[in-house]
């Protein structure tokens, strides 16, 4: 550096702007610091490009430089690229996102998903526009899925949604929460009465006839359609919501009860949850689809997937109780005693003061309680539900198609992946929003 | 609540209900009740259903032979063999996987959540991407995906790589190794193995009491080390190497005699080990950074080197951040092995809850045997875990 002349005398303020010197910037500085900063840095640098020299091009070749696109059979992959054959998943994406779901029927499986898009907007961005009105058809949504998805009369639908609106109105308008159910109850018995063929009185031969009966309006029937049909990712998400949105409340009052100072409640709790946390979901699985049966009443029945969406949320709903009993432990007493001294009842103290708080701290924990039970839905398959994977192992047994295990794998952890991965930066995002003055 | 009756003496609804103890009460009454009532209603619904397919309920068909085969195991099993047999041969495979998979996920999981707080910036980055990767891609995919891996990626029997000329295989059947034949003198080796470990305990507690007094530190990690691998090997070398070795030798179809990993044993034990490392190194990672800048700070200015730092003052108070979600990694590793099932290795749910299930149609018995054994398995890991986690806890005033 030519300029930098030390015997140079300059006035304040008019020496001239130097740059650093060459080994204190630039991607030298950056070498330096990041890979070669000691010996053993050098040695593991230099191990890990020897690793990704020996490793990344293959890879690359195989699942792209050197993989099949198009074909219409494995031997013509073979032919045209020695790599991935990708050509078997393009032909059966249908199937891989819909299952067997009835092709005239699937605009109803995209109604669900945009209606899921929607909600999930509006329960994760906070500054969404039009939250609130979002935020309550994100509550209804499971129910309107339910109805899209497996069809029969919508009327039903629309009566058990406004009693369910009512609830949460009351609820939100300040009306104790007993109160808002057992209004919503009465209203749907009534509208039940008035509006579907009367109602029988239980025990008892009496019937009592309705005054109308909207059943007959069939304008809002959708075909029924067979839980037997649903697969690919449709099911997954099926599985993984209903897990998500039915757990958290379960888990909830598991929590609750598990703190709770009433023994029998206490030990109920403490005995559901050991025993769920303390065996696989697979053989609870096992459970649902061998021997659920035995415990229903004679002559009853369930479908395949409403056990096992039964199990899969009783499974969760015990994780979720652990993670809510961690935030409820990390909360201070003081805020139970200060709402005891309001006078406040256990119900509200706990609505308006405990839980807000407990939910906070658990929010990431919940997050990956729901990433596990998303994963967690594959094991399905070994029951014999048609998931991606189980698509995948039937689409194998085709003999155009024979043996392309490693595509049909790789995407289907590729679809995980994408998901999981974006769920878990958005826990991290909300961990690192949410670490303001709770720092303990 | 009429008004007459509000004036001196409150209702019986009101007395138990507005009273917090008497409340308390009602509250337990009814939720035993609807407990007592929704098991008991299961209960006779088990039974009428149970007695109208003829069935009842009875553990009998344990003593039946099982009537299928089992590849690996590890005590003597037949096809002629009881279903009770085929349990614990079940029970074996899992608990085998399990231990394996605690054991090798541990180290994978400490030696990742090490490099991933490397300053090396390449370094940390691949294992921060080998630990996304593996975290958010369903175990059971891991499983199958290694399965298939091993199946279609390495030779058959007849082109099987052979390792240290012909002494053992490698092929999509799996590893085929020399297995020992101990003879009589190796009881000698096993006397200095155990007198080794002896050794280093004593030494242990000489050198503990030798610092306290003295301040002098021995090198005890190394010493034990050279005892322990040092005495059984003089040992064995004199007593004449007392063991012969049976090699596999490919007879017909398969390779015969010596030991054999096999492939599903292999990807089980890989897949769960590299799953739960990855969730282990996440762990790591956060026990490590929890522990406050200060403490390091502090004992390098007491004039402690790098290593004894790291030994005395970083580790142990990491590992009580590390320990409790630990043990929940090994539960789920002990509880994913189940999955076993779906590449066909016979552990408990394969065996028992399986084909045992199928063949007899005693779903209600065999259920009830694999949780409680899964749940008998949980609470051994979590009591030893706990266990150790008291002995490492701060005491606290």
């Amino acid at each position: 550096m030519a300029e930098l002349n030390t015997d140079k005398q300059y006035s304040p303020g008019e020496h001239p702007q130097l740059p650093p010197p060459f080994k204190t910037r630039g991607a030298d500085l950056w070498l330096r610091e990041n890979l070669f900063s000691s010996p053993t840095n050098i040695v593991l640098s230099i191990l890990a490009i020897y690793l990704l020299y020996k490793v990344l091009p293959g890879i690359l070749d195989w699942t792209l430089l050197d993989a099949a696109f198009t074909g219409s059979d494995r031997n013509e992959c073979r032919a045209k690229a020695g790599g991935a054959c990708w050509a078997f998943i393009g032909e059966r994406l249908q199937l891989f996102t819909y299952g067997f779901y009835p092709l005239e029927e699937r605009w109803r499986v995209n109604l669900s998903f945009l209606f899921l898009v929607i909600s999930a907007i509006a329960l994760l961005w906070e500054n969404c526009p039009l939250r609130k009105p979002l935020m309550g058809f994100a509550i209804l949504f499971p129910f309107i899925a339910a109805f899209l998805l497996v069809g029969g009369n919508g009327v039903k639908l629309v009566v058990g949604i406004v009693c369910i609106a009512v609830v949460l109105l009351l609820v939100y308008r300040g009306f104790s929460s007993l109160f808002a159910m057992i209004l919503a109850i009465v209203t749907a018995v009534l509208l039940k009465f008035v509006f579907f063929g009367g109602i029988g009185v239980p025990f008892t031969d009496i019937h009592i006839n309705g005054l109308v009966n909207l059943e007959q309006f069939t304008q809002l029937n959708l075909k029924k359609v067979s839980s037997d049909l649903f697969g690919g990712f449709m099911l997954t998400l099926i599985i993984g919501i209903t897990g998500i949105a039915f757990s958290l409340p379960l888990g909830i009052l598991l929590a609750l009860g598990r703190q709770s100072n009433l023994p029998i409640i206490k030990y109920a709790c403490v005995l559901f949850i050991e025993f769920i946390r303390g065996v696989p979901l697979i053989t609870l699985l096992f459970v649902a689809s061998t021997m659920l049966t035995y415990f229903l009443p004679p002559g009853t029945t369930a479908n395949l997937l409403i056990r096992v969406l039964i199990m899969v949320t009783l499974f969760a709903s015990a994780y979720m109780a652990e993670v809510v009993r961690g935030g409820l432990q990390a909360l201070p007493k003081g805020q139970i005693e200060a709402a005891d001294a309001l006078g406040l009842k256990y119900g509200p103290a706990m609505r308006l003061i405990v839980l807000p708080q407990a939910l906070k701290i658990s929010i990431p924990s919940i997050v990956n309680t729901f990433i596990g039970l998303y994963k967690d839905s594959t094991l399905v398959v070994v029951i014999g539900l048609l998931d991606p994977l189980g698509i995948g192992r039937a689409s194998l047994a085709d003999t155009k198609w024979n043996g392309l295990t490693n595509e049909v794998y790789l995407f289907v952890a590729f679809f995980f992946f994408v998901s999981c991965y974006g769920m878990s930066r958005y826990s991290l995002y909300l961990e690192n929003k949410l670490h303001t003055g709770h720092k303990r | 609540m009429s008004a007459a009756s509000s004036t001196s003496q409150p209702s019986l609804f009101a007395r138990l209900w507005y009273d917090k103890d008497n409340r308390s009460i009602v509250v337990q009454i009814i939720a035993t009740v609807v407990l007592l009532w929704f098991f008991g209603s299961m209960v006779l619904n088990a039974i009428t259903n149970l007695t109208a397919q003829g069935k009842g309920f009875s553990f009998a068909f344990l003593s039946q032979p099982a009537s299928y085969d089992i590849n690996q195991h590890l005590i003597p099993y037949t096809s002629r063999s009881t279903h009770l047999q085929a349990m614990w041969v079940g029970i074996i495979n899992t608990l085998l996987v399990a231990v394996a998979g605690i054991i090798l996920s541990t180290i994978l999981g400490f030696t990742l959540g090490v490099l991933r707080l490397s300053k090396n910036w390449l370094v940390n980055k691949l294992a921060y991407i080998y630990i996304e990767y593996v975290r958010n891609v369903p175990v059971l995919l891991h499983i199958l995906l290694i399965h298939g891996i091993i199946i279609h990626s390495l030779p058959r029997t007849r082109e099987a790589w052979s390792v240290l000329s012909d002494k053992a295989f490698i092929s999509n059947r799996g590893l085929f190794m020399p297995s020992p034949d101990f003879l009589p003198m190796f009881k000698f080796v096993l006397a200095a193995f155990i007198g080794a470990i002896v050794f280093a305990w004593l030494f242990r507690r000489f050198a503990r009491s030798l610092q306290a007094k003295t301040g002098t530190q021995l090198p005890v990690f190394w010493v034990s080390l050279i005892a322990i691998i040092g005495l059984p090997i003089i040992a064995f070398i004199g007593t004449g190497q007392p063991i012969n070795w049976e090699y596999p030798a490919l007879k017909g179809f398969n390779f015969q005699g010596g030991m054999v990993i096999r492939p599903e044993f292999l990807a089980l034990w890989l897949a769960l080990s590299l799953y739960t490392a990855a969730f282990i190194a996440e762990n790591v990672r956060a026990g490590i950074l929890a522990i406050d800048h200060g403490q390091s700070e502090a004992s390098m200015a007491l004039g402690l080197p790098r290593n004894r730092t790291l030994n005395l003052v970083v580790i142990p108070q990491a590992l009580r951040v590390i320990v409790p979600p630990l043990s929940s990694q090994y539960l789920n590793l002990a509880k994913n092995s189940s999955l076993a099932i779906a590449i066909g290795y016979m552990d408990i749910t394969a065996t028992l809850g399986g084909i045992s299930l199928n063949q007899t149609g005693r779903a209600m018995e065999c259920m009830i045997i694999v949780m409680a054994i899964y749940l008998a398995i949980s609470l051994t890991i979590s009591g030893t875990m706990n266990y150790y986690n008291k002995r490492i806890a701060l005491v606290e005033r």
